[in-house]
């Protein structure tokens, strides 16, 4: 048991931190982004050309993705969502355009990095074993604790900084923070930019974990809508509720439910179903949007 | 030299060259070859080296004046279609194929899809050889379609016996995605395993092709002390991470699969944990490769900037179709005397040392001659490189 609850943390914060990306953007800009996982895949791609290719420190290869992931978000968002919002009424151009960019970058992706599985080596050896009851690499605790250190500074960021502050009065309301003076495509924009960083942030942790493909884009868009329906769109709480209790359900699916076959997700998806019919506004979402 | 004999010179030259590159482009003509497989989304991997190897081929053989096949002498032009790992899709290369007055098809790469094509196969007079391993496929009434490489039940009792013999092997445990590939090579390698006596401690345990944590997964099937443990049809990408997973619970015992892999991504996805594990490769180890398959892969590098060691396995499709038509030059537009040719067909293996041969095989198999022959090299993965652990034949 003590096991699968490690493992279930561990899930869990890395799930928390792809989905809060998502989330911050659905809040301020009622955009899907369907092509967040795409955003992830070119994180954990720089991260691999940084550190594997070049022979750069971890920590640079981090940082560069973080901040070309920002520049992407804050480019996406000005030349892209800006123009189709400012034209469209219709959430479903929104929608359209998302999906678009994710079928882009996966073309993109494929061109510059290849149809290759990469991986960089590990950034700490040795495992932790309690007694055969906990077994866990030590490069996953680290990435793990990372990960909530992650989560903390932006709820500390969102909090207390004056751009958290004005991003959250945009996604409280968009004309009363405007009529307040908050500079509302200045927020949206940097508000795109910090989800799609934080995509690239989870894409380059895990690089060191999972390693990186072409084809993880797309199932990683969906657990993190998964856990932002969960939680509640466009909640931050929400979402990270939402990935500890996806995180959680996988891995104590996946060992207890083990003998009957993959059937994991499938309860996963029977219950998100009934979930959603009881209280479709999610755990901590509001009935009224 | 002043600049007006310098511009017209380089004008000259520039005609001169055009003309010379259309008379040399017209002056063979174009046998097409087909490939319908995947080279997008997540299982782009498995159709991108199979697509890249046979564009490298096609390149180095135009490049060396064409192939010749009775009196003519063609270039060959690879014309591809991207089928998604979509059954419809891959019926609609397939009629594409058909459209341009394609006969020779490589792909599709799995078995839904390679299934679904075979009826526009059939009606259109298309051979194509899949990297799909149901039996129905090769085996009469069937008869259009030739497997491009060693299937699983083939590979993996050769493997399960070689780790008995030398290993002591007892117990084995199967792990498999959850898709109709790797389900049906799991089933297989159960069925050979307790055939050759083998215990099957676990053989339920299956995961989500997009799964990227592997280790509540593999933490069921560890937990049954296997001295084997099989990745049943394995994708690359999913290789180094099972690998990783097993050894960091504290696993000791022998890993293998039945699949081609890339010693590149093993390195980097699991590093020194992949050392001992066990795959089917091609021909490409140091000790069997011949100065042909050397120059194939420098010229695939060349041409990609990577080479992709599953393509070891896929070389060899377009090198049969080729060798094939030159055997029957009638071929080249009736399929029928291409089957009829495959009985007999023998040419010798340029991408393998030593007398390897090239010829049709799968008698035992579907009770007609409708597999590649193609050595079965099992290689053992070690420090970044794999190594021929040993080389046997099928059929």
């Amino acid at each position: 048991m003590e096991q699968i609850l490690a493992n279930g943390l561990y899930l869990g914060a890395q799930y928390a931190l792809i989905a809060l990306g998502l989330t911050l953007i659905f809040s301020l800009m009622n955009v899907l982004n369907f092509a967040h996982g795409q955003m992830y895949v070119l994180g954990g791609f720089v991260t691999y050309t940084v550190v594997g290719q070049f022979g750069l420190p971890f920590i640079v290869g981090l940082v560069a993705s973080a901040l070309i992931l920002a520049l992407v978000g804050a480019g996406v968002e000005k030349f892209l969502f800006r123009p189709v919002i400012a034209r469209s009424k219709r959430d479903e151009s929104t929608m359209l355009l998302a999906a678009g960019i994710a079928f882009f970058l996966d073309a993109v992706i494929l061109l510059v990095f290849g149809e290759k599985q990469r991986g960089v080596p590990k950034i700490v050896g040795g495992v932790l074993n309690w007694d055969f009851r906990i077994i866990m690499p030590y490069d996953r605790i680290l990435i793990g604790v990372l990960a909530i250190a992650m989560i903390a500074g932006f709820i500390l960021f969102m909090q207390y900084s004056r751009a958290g502050r004005a991003m959250r009065a945009l996604a409280q309301d968009r004309i009363a923070a405007q009529l307040m003076g908050v500079d509302v495509e200045r927020y949206s924009m940097l508000g795109f930019a910090l989800g799609a960083m934080l995509a690239g942030l989870v894409g380059g942790l895990l690089v060191t974990i999972t390693g990186i493909n072409l084809g993880m884009g797309g199932p990683t868009s969906i657990k993190a809508f998964m856990m932002i329906m969960i939680g509640g769109a466009g909640v931050i709480s929400g979402a990270i509720a939402g990935g500890f209790i996806l995180g959680m359900m996988e891995s104590v699916g996946l060992t207890l439910l083990a003998a009957y076959g993959d059937i994991t997700y499938l309860v996963i998806f029977a219950s998100l179903m009934i979930f959603l019919a009881i209280r479709p506004q999610g755990l901590m979402g509001k009935p009224w949007g | 030299m002043n600049r007006r004999t310098v511009i017209r010179s380089a004008a000259l030259a520039t005609v001169i060259g055009l003309s010379a590159a259309s008379f040399a482009s017209a002056e063979n003509p174009v046998l097409k070859i087909g490939f319908v497989g995947v080279t997008s989304g997540p299982a782009a991997a498995w159709g991108i080296s199979n697509q890249r190897s046979m564009e490298t081929r096609a390149a180095w053989i135009n490049e060396t004046g064409g192939v010749r096949i009775g009196d003519t002498t063609y270039d060959v032009e690879i014309v591809a279609f991207d089928d998604q790992k979509d059954p419809k899709r891959a019926i609609a290369g397939m009629e594409k194929m058909a459209q341009e007055g394609i006969h020779y098809v490589v792909g599709p790469n799995v078995d839904d899809g390679a299934a679904a094509v075979r009826p526009v196969a059939e009606q259109q007079g298309i051979i194509y050889f899949p990297y799909a391993f149901p039996k129905s496929l090769y085996q009469a009434p069937a008869s259009n379609a030739v497997l491009g490489m060693v299937a699983n039940y083939q590979s993996g009792p050769a493997i399960y016996k070689y780790l008995m013999e030398n290993n002591g092997v007892k117990k084995v445990a199967f792990v498999a995605a959850n898709e109709s590939d790797p389900l049906s090579q799991r089933d297989g390698g159960i069925e050979a395993a307790q055939a050759l006596g083998l215990e099957v401690v676990s053989g339920s345990v299956t995961y989500q092709v997009d799964t990227t944590d592997f280790t509540p997964v593999i933490l069921p099937v560890i937990q049954a002390r296997p001295d084997l443990l099989v990745l049943s049809g394995v994708s690359p990408a999913n290789a180094p991470q099972l690998i990783r997973s097993a050894r960091e619970l504290g696993y000791e015992g022998l890993i293998s699969t039945e699949t081609a892999q890339d010693a590149g991504v093993l390195q980097e996805g699991a590093g020194e944990l992949a050392n001992g594990f066990i795959s089917v490769g091609g021909a490409s180890t140091p000790e069997l490769a011949s100065d042909m398959m050397r120059e194939f892969v420098a010229r695939y590098t060349t041409m990609f900037g990577e080479y992709n060691d599953e393509s070891n396995t896929k070389v060899y499709a377009l090198e049969y179709i080729l060798e094939t038509l030159k055997a029957n030059p009638a071929a080249i537009g009736d399929v029928e005397a291409f089957k009829t040719t495959m009985d007999s067909f023998e040419a010798p293996n340029p991408y393998m040392v030593g007398d390897a041969k090239l010829s049709y095989v799968g008698a035992t198999s579907f009770g007609q001659k409708r597999q590649v022959s193609v050595p079965l090299v099992v290689n053992e993965f070690r420090d970044g490189a794999f190594q021929t652990l040993f080389v046997a034949q099928v059929d």
